[in-house]
């Protein structure tokens, strides 16, 4: 499957990267998987989504919970809780 | 345009009178405005910038005025929110609601308010003595959020 990775603010800055097009294999079908698929990778991903990080995820621009299945083609992004206002 | 995600600053008398213009239907005028501190947790701020999800940010501002607009008897709604750098005592962000009484339009506001700190994706980023610092979502938003819930 074929994802659009989207990273903002301290982990855009952490990961020195702020987009990506990856194709996972089959057996990443979640939210969770991507994340443990990308703290595999090691450092930097291994610290900066540690599942003691609290994290929010979007997909395809909808506030998604780690359970939440994956699309082909979906963008998802990576964020922490927001701060704005 | 109810949403606007600019750089540049904006005049609160020009916005409300865009607003209400032509409608005499309007009771009450409900504006939250929020500016730039020059203290936080502690430490002294000179300065900030204020990113965000471009696509995303429309999208969810736009689905709690949905709500806004489902919930409680209101007419318009308008939501600006600046971006990029911002000093202390800039305008940051503003909200108006327009109904026939204020009741429906003060509920309305600060529920707008409330679900934009928690469901927006804005981060600001401050500029401290000690560096740049992104700012840590507070505990207090998430409460203030939860409380629409239960009523």
């Amino acid at each position: 499957m074929k994802l659009e990775l989207r990273f903002f603010a301290s982990l855009r800055e952490a990961l020195g990267v702020s987009e990506e097009s990856i194709t996972i294999p089959d057996s990443v079908k979640t939210i969770a998987d991507l994340r443990l698929e990308l703290i595999a990778r090691g450092n930097p991903w291994t610290e900066v989504l540690a599942e003691g990080k609290v994290l929010r995820c979007a997909l395809n621009h909808h506030m998604v919970d780690p359970s939440t299945l994956l699309k082909e083609g979906a963008e998802v992004a990576f964020f922490p809780p927001v701060t704005g206002g | 345009m109810p949403i606007r995600i600019q750089a540049d600053d904006f005049d609160l008398s020009a916005e409300i009178a865009a607003l209400r213009k032509g409608d005499p239907r309007i009771g009450a005028v409900v504006t939250f405005l929020g500016t730039v501190r020059d203290m936080n947790d502690g430490s002294q701020v000179k300065g900030m910038t204020l990113e965000h999800y471009p696509g995303m940010t429309e999208k969810a501002l736009q689905e709690i005025l949905d709500q806004a607009n489902n919930r409680w008897d209101i007419y318009q709604t308008l939501v600006i929110h600046r971006v990029g750098q911002l000093q202390p005592e800039d305008q940051i962000v503003l909200v108006a609601v327009t109904s026939a009484h204020r009741g429906e339009a003060f509920s309305a506001c600060e529920f707008i308010m409330d679900y934009l700190k928690t469901a927006a994706p804005f981060w600001k980023k401050e500029d401290t003595p000690e560096g740049g610092k992104w700012v840590d979502a507070r505990v207090t938003d998430e409460t203030a959020m939860a409380r629409w819930v239960e009523k």
